[in-house]
């Protein structure tokens, strides 16, 4: 299988928002943020004056500008329950331009619109902004201290506080308790098309061209933040350069650029800077966690209680509900008897968090991961083991966990199994005994990661999909679902011929333009295939009785005498194959009504891949680099539609996963400034550091939807991480060290050998 | 000042402010946008072409520098979509692209490295890559698809 998309993208590349050539944009002047250089401060006076003066400078817009929109949202009456709706509004309301105060480095200021993008950079300097700075609220430990408040108004810099109290009778019956803090760092997406958007407002209608997962999505932002009629609005998600959830909907500067333009009138193109991306496009992860788990000295796990503080930076966007969602996994793919959670989400003076790859679940299976491994050094039984016994069995589906969530189908041991098998397990343990008593420099490590993760929580948003078959014997599919390198284009195309027995090469996909496709919800969540690809099915399935009605009366037979011949794309009677008709003949005899099905499918719901991750690493004991070697994974999402495709989702996740473990962070100084904002900074993982992985297959189908599909976008850096992570720690294990915190750098592994040496 | 770069075979002269960067030289001058700009730090490679035959990127080069030199980018390496360049080929049948924003410069790295070394080892292939960015594929399929061009120019 090779994907209809590639080779446009490989050979004139992609049309990205920046690439955009379309002649409404012919005249569109270049937008350039002036952005925040101080974490917290107040604003006590702008002067733009010597910008407006500089050469190709069109406008210079601020806060002062924006008196022709509608307020900002009311209170949503947070009182902490639980998944609530963000942004919270009210008190935390996150406005378009910093108004009076700024709360991150990044956040927009002002905007300098001119002829050309050069003299954007130049006349942004220009910009003048008195600052009185304030002291900045920097991690979870600020935030909790109140010192110093982001939102005075709200009194507190702790948005949430929800959660079951701990109970220590809990952990009565164990032989073993054992309690550690965890640190899931903050991250940076770092998609490779940083965002971008360019707008026009013409006639009464806006239209805004941007990179986002979802232009459905963006739509109804745009509609609400300016205050339009959502029917007055065009939004276009052109070929976008990777997302990772922080292009979920429209950021704020994507609306202030929208906004600009119908402000003054003239077409607008903008295009982040990396440095900016770095700052400005939302972070993931971000939570300080204390995982506490006890169990019985032949290795049962009796309770395990998780205790979150969520940094959602200095808004709340959804970074709010991924502490709901971590909640909700952070008993995992064990049976364990005692489950409590409980989590804070505390404002801090950086930037905002929100969805990256996996959205609250990597948190909650680094995690429990983490906590499986320290409890098993605790009993002293291989962690393997630990999970085998604890893994929840396979004639317990669907199984409601102790965190609350019901997972659908699972074969969680066999699953591990097939890893250790796959990998050579007891060899693998043989040869890091054997290089722990030779006291080679390199010292192996051996980490497993075993997880049920939820895709698609959000089914009941559903998804839409519209197919039309046309006279010439091709079709056009309308998804609401919204490509950004996953491969629609090939899938959609491969469910179209499946169905209808029209080839691929011949169906035409369309997705990302609210002119075209009004309703939709877009791509996160791994929720694609669950729900556009089994909307789709049903549309072909739509199409396949209507054209079963229109064939039947061509060939004067009856409908149940008619058959789809699906290699070939060809209605014919049963046992009489010379009595046919194509689609091409059907649709012409349709005319102009059209051979046409519109779906929205509500009736999904959400599912739980599983799978376990195993990660060998060398650890260099002199310098404390770690080097991973060898990744094996099984990711079970199900029936899988496309092989290929699933193994792209499942590479890139475990790339990003060892990422996590090994090398990124977003880090600040005491003063709220980030000291890695730039990708000289933050290390991105490049080729030389990750090996070839070792997939396996397993294929357990889920039963809430007839495609038997289950999510995989996030598979990858759920497992991966902790299996990572995991492995690193074993590597130096024998020395007395049972946790380290991630990213595990050569600093920080080196720091962890040379303390557990000297206590030696 | 006037800059006159052949690119992909073709003249394309203009006057440009002495500042202006090849990789805006080529997007907005030559109107040849597959080259793209990922970073600001020439840390991503996404911008990378072939000056005189040797890949550089094209965001830390001026249009100045490349005055009067040959520019190849990743659409002059092939007549179009149904004739691909062995590398293009290779990254198609082996799924080395999921988001295509780093294809380009990927490929085109691919070029100058199976230039200057026809027969890499995969260790190579990573070594070589390693200034070039790719955030989908966790590169797996990407240095699959490199060993294939590879094997498929050898002659046998």
């Amino acid at each position: 299988m090779v994907r209809t998309e590639d080779p446009r993208l490989l050979t004139v590349g992609g049309t990205y928002v920046d690439d955009l050539r379309e002649p409404e944009l012919a005249q569109a002047a270049r937008v350039t943020f002036v952005r925040s250089p101080i974490a917290h401060a107040l604003i006590t006076g702008i002067d733009v004056s010597a910008a407006r003066e500089a050469p190709g400078v069109v406008a210079v817009l601020t806060a002062a500008d924006l008196d022709d929109l509608p307020p900002p949202p009311p209170d949503s009456g947070l009182t902490g329950t639980e998944g609530l709706p963000f942004p919270l509004g009210g008190h935390w309301s996150e406005p378009l331009f910093a108004v009076d105060r700024v709360r991150f480095v990044g956040e927009p200021v002002a905007m300098v619109i001119t002829d050309d993008r050069y003299q954007g950079e130049d006349a942004a300097e220009l910009v003048s902004v008195d600052y009185e700075q304030l002291p900045a609220v920097v991690g979870v430990a600020g935030a909790l201290a109140g010192e110093s408040l982001l939102f005075p108004p709200a009194g507190s810099n702790v948005a949430v506080s929800t959660g079951t109290p701990a109970d220590s009778a809990a952990f009565d019956g164990c032989d073993a308790v054992v309690e550690q803090v965890i640190v899931n760092q903050r991250l940076a997406p770092v998609p490779l098309e940083g965002r971008a958007a360019a707008a026009r407002w013409a006639d009464g209608k806006l239209t805004l061209w941007v990179s986002t997962q979802n232009a459905q999505i963006a739509r109804f932002i745009l509609a609400g933040a300016l205050g339009l009629d959502p029917a007055n609005i065009r939004v276009v998600a052109p070929d976008v350069g990777g997302g990772f959830g922080a292009k979920i909907g429209v950021d704020r500067d994507g609306l202030l650029v929208a906004w600009a333009a119908k402000h003054i009138g003239r077409a607008l193109r903008w295009a982040e800077t990396r440095s900016e991306n770095m700052l400005a496009m939302t972070h993931g992860r971000a939570q300080r966690q204390v995982v506490k788990i006890g169990g019985t000295r032949d290795g049962r796990i009796l309770a395990y209680r998780l205790e979150i503080v969520q940094d959602t930076g200095a808004y709340s966007r959804m970074g709010g509900f991924l502490p709901f969602l971590t909640s909700l996994m952070a008993a995992g793919p064990y049976d364990i008897a005692h489950v409590e959670t409980a989590y804070q989400v505390v404002m801090t003076n950086a930037t905002p968090i929100s969805a990256y790859r996996g959205a609250g679940r990597p948190e909650a299976t680094a995690a429990i991961e983490r906590a499986v491994d320290l409890f098993a050094a605790e009993i002293g039984m291989d962690a393997t083991e630990v999970r085998r016994i604890n893994l929840v069995p396979a004639d317990k589906f669907p199984y409601t966990s102790g965190s609350g969530a019901t997972y659908d189908t699972g074969e969680y041991v066999a699953g591990l199994d097939k890893v250790l098998t796959g990998a050579g397990y007891a060899e693998l343990r043989a040869e890091q005994a054997r290089r722990r008593e030779t006291g080679d420099v390199l010292q192996l490590g051996i980490g497993v990661a075993s997880y049920v993760e939820i895709t698609a929580a959000d089914a009941d948003g559903g998804e839409t999909a519209r197919l039309v078959v046309h006279d010439d014997g091709t079709a056009t599919v309308y998804t609401g679902s919204s490509a950004h390198g996953q491969g629609h284009h090939t899938a959609w195309a491969m469910l179209v011929q499946a169905e209808l027995g029209i080839d691929m090469s011949k169906v035409t996909v369309i997705h990302g333009d609210t002119d075209l496709i009004p309703m939709g919800v877009g791509t996160y969540a791994s929720r694609s295939l669950q729900l556009g690809g089994v909307a789709l099915q049903k549309a072909a399935i739509e199409v396949k009785e209507l054209g079963r009605k229109v064939a039947a009366e061509m060939l004067e037979a009856s409908e149940a005498d008619l058959e789809l011949d699906v290699d070939r794309g060809v209605w014919q009677v049963r046992g009489d194959p010379a009595t046919s008709t194509t689609w091409a003949q059907v649709a012409a005899h349709v005319g102009e009504a059209g051979l046409a099905a519109d779906v929205n499918y509500t009736d999904g719901k959400p599912t739980f891949p599983f799978g376990t991750h195993l990660a060998v690493t060398e650890v260099d004991t002199e310098t404390g680099k770690a080097r991973l070697i060898r990744h094996v994974t099984v990711d079970d999402a199900g029936t899988v539609l496309s092989p290929v495709l699933a193994e792209g989702q499942r590479h890139g996740g475990i790339a990003q996963g060892v990422a996590q473990a090994l090398l990124e962070e977003m880090v600040y100084d005491a003063e709220g400034n980030p000291v890695t904002g730039t990708l000289v900074d933050y290390a991105i993982i490049t080729a030389t550091e990750l090996p070839s992985f070792e997939l396996l297959a397993s294929e357990t189908p889920a039963t809430v939807n007839p495609l038997g599909a289950k999510g995989i976008g996030e598979a990858g850096t759920i497992g991966a991480t902790p299996a990572t992570q995991n492995s690193v720690i074993d590597a130096v294990s024998h020395l007395g060290i049972r946790h380290i915190d991630m990213p595990l750098t050569p600093a920080r592994v080196w720091a962890a050998i040379s303390e557990a040496r000297e206590s030696r | 000042m006037k800059v006159t770069v052949t690119v992909n075979g073709g003249e394309v002269a203009a006057e440009v402010a002495d500042r202006t960067l090849l990789v805006h030289f080529l997007r907005d001058v030559a109107g040849l946008t597959a080259t793209n700009v990922g970073c600001d730090t020439s840390s991503c490679g996404a911008c990378t072409v072939l000056l005189d035959g040797r890949s550089v990127k094209s965001c830390t080069v001026l249009a100045a520098q490349a005055d009067g030199r040959q520019v190849t980018t990743v659409e002059g390496l092939s007549s179009g979509s149904e004739e691909l360049h062995p590398v293009q080929q290779a990254f198609r049948a082996e799924h080395g692209l999921q988001c295509g924003f780093c294809t380009p410069g990927m490929v085109m790295a691919s070029v100058s490295l199976l230039a200057e070394n026809p027969s890499p080892t995969e260790d190579e292939v990573r070594s070589a890559l390693e200034g070039n960015l790719c955030r989908c594929t966790g590169y797996h399929n990407i240095v699959r698809a490199v060993l294939a061009a590879a094997s498929e120019r050898r002659p046998s």
